[in-house]
């Protein structure tokens, strides 16, 4: 018999990559490219989206050929997708109005402060279940309506469309300008601020509150969905399924129960819990966001605690302090001695977000001794992912009023072994790392695999999860609390740092 | 006896050449004043930097000499690294073959564990990362043995402790079995170390072939060997294929 396969495509934040799988979730092959990042001015994050495209058309025939199979073993196509980064692009021409704007950009921060002041924007939470804030994709398409001359009246006339990066990577697989598809999937809508949350559409209200034409938007679709066939790159394959790239990593953990929570451990780190049917609405400054939507079946909600920064303040340890040679060298010297000397480290490089959501935050360090050594800096650089972890998962607990029982992990920072010690140390949880580490891949080749029957079920996923590796809390409670305690002093002294610049 | 490479006198003489004066000089200054030509001192350097003995700034484009240089002596390769680099294999030999996986180097006498993945039937274990294992009890300890001639000599020193009855405990039966190590290029470990367990081996390389660490899988006897206690050849190809996709990571090979 004939062997079948699954692909999917991860459009990240540095670098798009293609992965097959066969059923029983074993990686067989991979294809990667890197994308250029722009900074033209401080705060401003751009991609190009057409050298994303271009790199989907050189990746996708290479992880087919490296698997040595064609595209008719291949049954379904998942992407999953670096969320909130926007594009809007000519529908006649396919060519992009400009460069993507990527979801680190906080250009928008004076728009936002003006939405803010708006009488209705406190309903602007209800709704969406986001706060304001420059992270997201509306207040960006409003930027872009308002800095290029004629784009609105375009926009009005439906010339125009809008995208975070799926949308746009089907809109080309599907044939682009000659009868592209113009999709959505609810996981990435539910990051624009556009979408209601309850109704799962976009919002007249919310539309309104930040004027942007509905004409420009895609149409939304549940995570797993027909969004067509590709008739680019490789024609014919079946695109099954489309998911933010947390979305997708909480499904490739499948944590499809309530209250079973993942987090990611990258440059940033996402923790997702699933909270099933009932949409959460965080009073601890979480956001509530769509775990996934089956074809055919009710929303699964999620809390999520995104971090800014985890893996970038070890790069900043290693590239700016020069401290170290690589990244897992951290561990190393952080190994030479046995605690943090008091000293602790909080990268409020941009200001914090969850659970405390303020942007005019800026970095510390704390408890400077006489007696402090590279070894304390290189402990309160890892154990700063781990209190930021604690913090989220205590405001998930509180708001889901379920209590996550262990912690699932994956990513990059997930071969730190003494990252992932305090990590179980300070949740006081067990905390577990999955058999596949490229949890975002396999959770888009799930997606897509169940859609189209190649997996029969959840439970039949579930089996595919082995544990690779566990870690148990060790650290006694009174110790726990006091470290915690003293982390939470060192946060408070972030606040209130970074004035609003003044017109020179 | 063959003479003198000029390569590596070549080599050499850059090296010497950048230890001096401001250390910091571009190709053209290297060939002008080695008296080579610009595209040799270029293939020279760039082999160079490769292993790590050079570093190029990367505004200007001038050479000088690399941080590897200067840990010589110490531990050539980051434990913590090696892990980081390793993880998605050793992940997928876990998923292929069924087994534990561990990654050891040598540490005072002993293998030491720095990367433990569990056998994906989701029972119950615990993670030995920072355990020490005999070296010549091991199939992880044979590779490192193997490879390495000052600890097979230091180990042969000391004595060999019996842990089972199958445990070699002579030293000119492990240096032969060291022996054969070399020639297959993998290690077993069958009922050496615990009754009832057996292990296979391969080891980890660096630039230019150095070993720099072992990877290997451990489970029941009769999983994985045969009936006269010999490892399965399926499961040694899938230990070496590992071994091998980590050394082209860390440069083996190129």
């Amino acid at each position: 018999m004939t062997q079948r396969y699954v692909m999917s495509i991860d459009q990240g934040t540095t670098s798009t990559r293609c992965i097959l799988f066969d059923q029983r979730a074993r990686l067989v092959s991979v294809a990667q490219r890197e994308q250029q990042q722009y900074f033209p001015q401080p705060g401003w994050v751009e991609q190009d989206a057409v050298e994303i495209w271009r790199n989907v058309d050189r990746i996708v025939p290479r992880a087919l050929a490296d698997a040595g199979i064609s595209a008719d073993q291949v049954m379904a196509l998942g992407i999953a997708n670096q969320r909130e980064t926007t594009v809007v692009w000519d529908r006649r021409t396919g060519t992009p109005v400009g460069r993507a704007i990527v979801w680190q950009d906080v250009r928008t921060e004076e728009l936002v402060r003006e939405f803010e002041r708006k009488p209705d924007a406190d309903t602007v939470r209800d709704r969406c279940g986001l706060p304001l804030a420059t992270y997201f994709a509306a207040p960006r398409l409003r930027w872009l309506l308002d800095s290029v001359p004629g784009l609105r009246d375009r926009a009005e006339r439906g010339d125009v469309l809008f995208g975070t990066m799926e949308t746009w990577l089907i809109w080309n697989l599907t044939g682009g300008i000659d009868g592209g598809l113009h999709l959505t999937d609810v996981t990435n809508a539910s990051r624009t601020l556009l979408m209601n949350l309850a109704t799962l559409a976009w919002d007249d209200e919310l539309l309104s509150f930040f004027d942007i034409p509905k004409r420009m938007l895609p149409e939304i679709q549940p995570s797993t969905a027909d969004f067509g066939h590709t008739k680019r790159v490789v024609p014919g394959l079946r695109i099954a399924a489309a998911l933010g790239d947390q979305h997708a990593a909480l499904f490739g953990q499948t944590c499809f129960a309530r209250g079973e929570t993942k987090c990611t451990y990258g440059t940033g780190s996402f923790l997702l819990m699933n909270t099933g049917r009932e949409l959460v609405r965080s009073t601890h400054g979480l956001l509530t966001t769509i775990g996934y939507q089956l074809g055919g079946e009710p929303a699964v909600y999620a809390l999520e605690g995104p971090i800014a920064v985890t893996g970038s303040l070890v790069q900043w340890f290693r590239d700016s302090l020069g401290l170290i040679s690589s990244a897992p060298e951290i561990e190393t010297l952080a190994r030479t001695v046995q605690d943090n000397g008091g000293c602790y480290i909080v990268p409020a490089f941009s200001g914090l977000f969850a659970p405390h959501w303020h942007s005019e935050a800026r970095g510390i360090i704390v408890g400077l001794t006489s007696y402090i050594t590279k070894g304390h800096l290189a402990r309160a650089v890892l154990e700063a992912t781990g209190w930021q972890t604690r913090e989220v998962v205590d405001a998930m607990n509180a708001d889901s009023g379920l209590t996550a029982s262990t912690l699932r992990v994956d990513g990059g920072m997930t071969a730190d072994h003494l990252l992932m010690q305090f990590i179980a140390d300070v949740l006081d949880l067990p905390v577990m790392r999955p058999i596949v580490a490229e949890t975002v891949s396999l959770g888009a080749a799930y997606a897509a695999g169940l859609g189209v029957g190649f997996w029969p079920d959840l439970e039949g996923l579930r089996r595919n999860w082995h544990l690779a590796a566990r870690w148990l809390p060790q650290l006694d409670a009174s110790r726990r609390a006091a470290e915690y305690a003293n982390w939470q002093r060192a946060v408070e002294l972030t606040f209130g740092w970074a004035q609003p610049r003044r017109p020179v | 006896m063959p003479g003198p490479v000029q390569a590596i006198e070549r080599a050499a003489a850059i090296l010497r050449l950048l230890a001096r004066g401001s250390g910091r000089l571009g190709v053209g200054e290297i060939a002008a004043s080695l008296d080579l030509a610009k595209g040799t001192a270029h293939g020279i350097l760039r082999t160079l930097h490769g292993v790590g003995f050079v570093e190029q700034d990367a505004a200007t484009g001038k050479y000088q000499l690399g941080a590897a240089l200067l840990h010589l002596g110490t531990s050539y390769l980051d434990v913590n690294e090696l892990r980081s680099r390793a993880i998605n294999w050793a992940d997928a030999l876990a998923a292929r073959s069924g087994e534990a996986v561990r990654i050891g180097t040598p540490l005072e006498g002993n293998a030491l564990v720095v990367h433990h993945v569990f056998r994906p039937d989701d029972t119950l274990q615990t993670l030995d990362v920072g355990t020490l294992l005999p070296l010549h009890a091991t199939a992880l300890g044979k590779v490192l043995l193997a490879y390495d001639a000052d600890l097979a000599a230091s180990a042969q020193r000391s004595d060999l402790p019996s842990l089972t009855r199958r445990t070699v405990v002579n030293a000119a039966a492990l240096s032969r079995a060291l022996a054969q190590v070399r020639e297959n290029g993998w290690a077993g470990e069958a009922e050496e170390f615990m009754p009832g367990e057996a292990g296979i081996a391969a080891p980890i390389r660096s630039y230019g072939g150095l070993v720099v660490g072992a990877i290997g899988i451990t489970g029941a006897a009769d999983r994985l060997c045969d009936g006269r206690l010999r490892p399965r050849p399926e499961l040694v190809t899938l230990v070496r294929n590992a071994a091998r996709a980590v050394s082209r990571d860390l440069g083996a090979g190129r």
